[in-house]
């Protein structure tokens, strides 16, 4: 099982909060495409001959791509790599970009799966968030697409907004389950170093995240989606029987994936790469047929740790066996070792061979993680 | 009685900084005693941690020739430590000398510390040759800083040399001056043997070296010697003169400067200001001037891992090896478990052991609030010497306690003279005496509780004179006080690494500070930290690090895979510094919290 990973790097505008790669200014769409289809033929070998389950567009903005792009992206994926009959082929779109007339364009592409922007329900908290829709849109496009026969639909929600009440953040769970919607990726809002919000919170322009919100509304989340038939099936995923995302759990259970674009990372068991982030740089690939991008060849303890890391944040959990299997028993026992001050404490289960978090230790995943971890 | 007239015996006073170790290796250069400079920089400072602080902190010797009117005279330069927490060794190696190069840096002018060792010289009727050096600079200021000199030492004008041992300029002169100035060295060479050992250094083969002055009578390899403060007795395994290696010798006499070896396993067993004398024809009385080094400020040292505890007791009696002054006694504490308490010279001795323990032996460490040594009197009339809050006894025994005075030399701009003073007040000092060096340096004399400086006193008078004020003290007695014992309570329990002993007065804003700082160094956790200062059972602030409320990333996909990762084994590291106590973390730097309040 492997994927591709496709970066897609320019918007109409930045929102406050987001620190991926992207531009706000599209001049070198055009040659941004070039490069791409590129670095499709050269990186044709890097998955080897693992079958490609899922093809992800995010950004930046995939939904300023055309159709007419789209489909020239997956053709040329088709091309070099061994695609499966049935893969995930996900856009991530903006609802702002979303029309009817740009619904019918994207029924003449490949891709099976939105993963819409959505964030919130409300124009007080998007403005906050500087998103570029409003509430009406975001409703209209994800009753666009359904009309148009996409079933497989995720949206993406935002809570410890500080303008978010409490009131408001069920709200914006309660429209979620009245439009049906498989699938939603729900993120605390994170203030990142070098964002604008970073800025802005520091001049005191912007209001700042409250700690006991972001916990009181992670844990509203965590009930109503249960009480709804939602599986967590990692910390900020939440989906119906049969909806998971197969992209996103490549990342969590140690699948392949390589990354496209500048910024996209890829991983192929031992080692982790990243393009670089300019998009001038990238287009030169074109000339020099050469990629510029960082490597690192991950250690023992740094596979361990990793492993550590994602699986504990998934409904999987962490397998004490898997860890022997691949580790050795001494990394097994210490797993077991350091996990006994968790398990005492209520934020760690063991059921059977495996360790989850509770829903306790869902708040405190870091630092349970961190404390399990090899140096 | 004879003179040694082709002998001459001399040391370096200088601040830090001024040029010490540049222009001892020019003499040594001009001496021909090193070829060239493909010789390490700086020859007389070998510990590494001394060449990168730029500071000398043990002394060392070494011997040059030189041929001047076509006589060939041996000269002995004994260097001096350059830290007021040495003042005993330098006066000792002061001691062992007729002369002093008096070195000045024509850019900054006289500091504290150099006219403390002045003083000790003049005491000691050392010659001293003013030397004005960096006079290669553009900004030198060689009127200004003469005038200084010739105030504080009354010599003449035209007796200062100028010089620059970056360049060279003035070495020769220098060294006639040392020939024609300094008096040679006289004594009894049929006398009874009479030597000073003014330092002694660990050789992992050889054992203890000691380095000593003969005064009188002379010594022959194979001598039976005793040491007279200890009382032991050795047999001069070797005995030889300091050059850039040992030069061994069959015999020594009056004036002369060099080493013994004589299979000593522990610097113990000798000591710095110490005489040498024959088993068996031993002079009638000491040197004199000898002490025992006492340690003025105190400490515990504690393994971050407990299970490191066998290791810290072994690294710490690899270093007292060469370091004699450094002592350490097992406590244990009830919130970091068995440890040493150690005792140092002054506070730059206590970071040099916590950074050599770190370098030399890879001990991660904790030490906590360093304290002076107090002197307990009770009401049964026994005095007990305290080096630690937690070994106080009950207040219903004590009848008063005791605490050491320091006289404290200030020099300063004079500008910055009411914010040093207002620094000394605060700090409980009395002013003593206050004399205009010229007309914008002052220098300052206060009395005050040496208690008061082993926390912030250094770095505060440095940044409120903007570096340009310069320090030195000694010891000058002990005296009552009214302390109180300052507890530190997390959620609830005493931590007793972090009490310390303080003034009455003093304690309120003190422990406000000191909550203040905790709370600013302890990570949050997963519960409420109460953090209380208390004397007694009455609380007197409190601050509380809030509970963390959540600790989880919010997307974990590819790219963040990596930085996270990252991220979490950073934190990991960290924690792995941390100590527990009770069920709080408590970072290492927390322990010394109370030296870095403001």
């Amino acid at each position: 099982m492997s994927g591709i990973y496709i970066h897609i790097p320019f918007c109409k505008q930045k929102c406050h909060y987001c620190n991926f790669f992207s531009v706000a200014s599209r001049k070198l769409q055009k040659g941004f495409m070039e490069a791409l289809i590129a670095e499709i033929e050269l990186q044709k070998d890097y998955l080897g001959n693992e079958q490609v389950d899922t093809i992800y567009m995010g950004g930046g903005t995939p939904s300023l791509l055309t159709a007419v792009e789209i489909n020239r992206i997956t053709e040329n994926i088709y091309m070099h790599f061994n695609v499966s009959e049935d893969t995930e082929i996900t856009l991530e779109v903006n609802p702002d970009d979303i029309s009817q007339e740009k619904i019918e364009k994207l029924k003449e592409t490949p891709v099976n799966r939105f993963s819409i922007g959505i964030q919130s329900f409300f124009n007080e908290d998007l403005k906050y968030l500087n998103r570029l829709h409003d509430a009406k849109q975001a409703v209209f496009s994800v009753k666009g697409l359904q009309d148009a026969g996409y079933e497989n639909i995720s949206i993406d929600l935002i809570y410890g907004i500080p303008t978010l009440t409490k009131e408001r953040w069920i709200k914006n769970i309660r429209s979620f389950f009245k439009l049906k919607i498989p699938h939603m990726s729900a993120y605390a809002l994170t203030v990142e170093s070098k964002t604008a919000l970073h800025w802005l919170i520091e001049k005191k322009k912007a209001l700042c995240l409250d700690d006991e919100d972001i916990a009181q509304q992670f844990n509203i989340l965590l009930d109503l989606m249960n009480r709804n038939n939602y599986i967590q099936y990692e910390i900020s995923n939440f989906s119906k029987e049969g909806f998971y995302s197969k992209h996103n759990s490549l990342y969590w259970l140690g699948g392949f994936y390589l990354g496209l674009g500048p910024s996209a990372h890829s991983f192929n068991g031992y080692s982790r790469q990243w393009n670089a982030s300019n998009i001038s740089r990238y287009i030169s690939l074109i000339n020099y047929k050469e990629i510029t991008f960082e490597k690192e060849i991950l250690s023992e303890k740094q596979r361990y740790n990793e492993y550590i890391m994602t699986s504990l944040r998934t409904v999987w959990g962490c397998d004490l066996e898997h860890i022997q299997n691949v580790f050795g028993r001494k990394y097994r026992d210490y797993c077991l070792l350091q996990s006994e001050k968790n398990i005492n404490e209520g934020t760690m289960v063991k059921k059977g061979n495996k360790l989850f978090l509770t829903t306790e230790g869902k708040l405190f995943a870091d630092g349970i993680a961190s404390g399990l971890f090899k140096i | 009685m004879q003179i040694m007239k082709n002998i001459r015996n001399f040391c370096i006073i200088a601040h830090i900084d001024h040029g010490k170790s540049t222009l001892a290796d020019r003499l040594l250069e001009y001496t021909g005693t090193i070829s060239d400079k493909d010789l390490q920089d700086q020859v007389l400072d070998n510990m590494d941690l001394e060449r990168e602080r730029g500071i000398t902190i043990k002394s060392h010797a070494i011997q040059m020739s030189y041929n001047f009117q076509d006589e060939r005279y041996t000269l002995n330069l004994i260097d001096t430590p350059g830290h007021v927490d040495f003042s005993y060794e330098v006066s000792r190696s002061i001691a062992a000398c007729e002369g002093a190069l008096l070195v000045i840096d024509a850019t900054q002018g006289i500091q504290a510390q150099t006219i403390s060792n002045l003083y000790l010289a003049i005491e000691n009727d050392l010659e001293i040759i003013p030397v004005l050096n960096k006079m290669d600079l553009e900004n030198a200021m060689p009127e200004e800083v003469k005038d200084q000199i010739v105030d504080l030492i009354g010599c003449d004008r035209t007796d200062i040399i100028e010089a620059s041992s970056k360049t060279g300029y003035g070495i020769d002169n220098i060294l006639e001056n040392i020939i024609s100035k300094i008096p040679a060295p006289q004594g009894n060479i049929d006398a009874p043997l009479q030597a000073l050992i003014f330092d002694s250094i660990f050789n992992s083969f050889r054992g203890i070296i000691a380095y000593f002055r003969i005064f009188n009578g002379k010594i022959h390899k194979r001598d039976l010697v005793k040491f007279v403060a200890t009382g032991k007795e050795y047999e001069a395994d070797e005995i030889g003169i300091l050059q850039l290696k040992q030069e061994p010798r069959s015999v020594m006499l009056a004036g002369d400067v060099g080493y013994i070896i004589s299979g000593i396993k522990t610097s113990r067993e000798v000591k710095v200001g110490d005489t040498i004398t024959h088993v068996d024809r031993p002079c009638e009385k000491a040197i004199e001037g000898f002490q025992n080094v006492k340690p003025m400020v105190f400490a515990g040292i504690y393994p971050i891992d407990p299970d490191e505890y066998e290791e810290l007791r072994s690294s710490l009696e690899k270093l007292q090896l060469n370091d004699a002054s450094l002592t350490f006694l097992p406590e244990s504490s009830a919130a970091l478990g068995f440890g040493f308490r150690c005792g140092f010279l002054g506070l730059l001795h206590m970071e040099i052991v916590q950074e050599r323990l770190d370098r030399e032996f890879d001990m991660n460490v904790i030490t906590t609030v360093p304290n002076v040594s107090y002197r307990v009197k009770t009401n049964k009339g026994e005095t007990l010497e305290v080096h630690n809050p937690s070994g106080l006894p009950e207040q219903k025994y004590i009848d008063h306690i005791e605490e050491p005075y320091i006289s404290a030399q200030i020099i300063s701009k004079s500008n910055y003279v009411g914010s040093v003073m207002k620094l000394c007040i605060d700090k409980r000092g009395t002013l003593k005496n206050q004399v205009y060096l010229t007309s914008d340096r002052v220098e300052i004399t206060f009395e005050m509780p040496l208690g008061e400086i082993v926390f912030d006193f250094y770095d505060k008078l440095k940044s409120i004179s903007k570096g340009y004020a310069s320090f030195d003290y000694f010891q000058s007695g002990y005296k009552p006080a009214n302390l109180v014992k300052l507890d530190i309570l997390l959620n609830g329990e005493s931590v007793d690494a972090l009490s310390t002993l303080i003034h009455r007065d003093n304690a309120y804003e003190f422990g406000r500070k000191i909550c203040v700082k905790l709370k600013e160094l302890i990570p949050r956790q997963q519960f409420d930290i109460a953090i209380q200062a208390a004397i007694g059972s009455k609380v007197i602030a409190r601050e509380t690090v809030k509970a963390l409320r959540k600790d989880v990333t919010a997307k974990c996909y590819g790219g963040d895979i990596t930085r996270k990762r990252k991220l979490l084994e950073k934190q990991k590291k960290g924690k792995k510094r941390m100590r527990q106590v009770g069920n709080v973390d408590i970072p290492q730097q927390a322990f010394l919290a109370v030296l870095k309040l403001d």
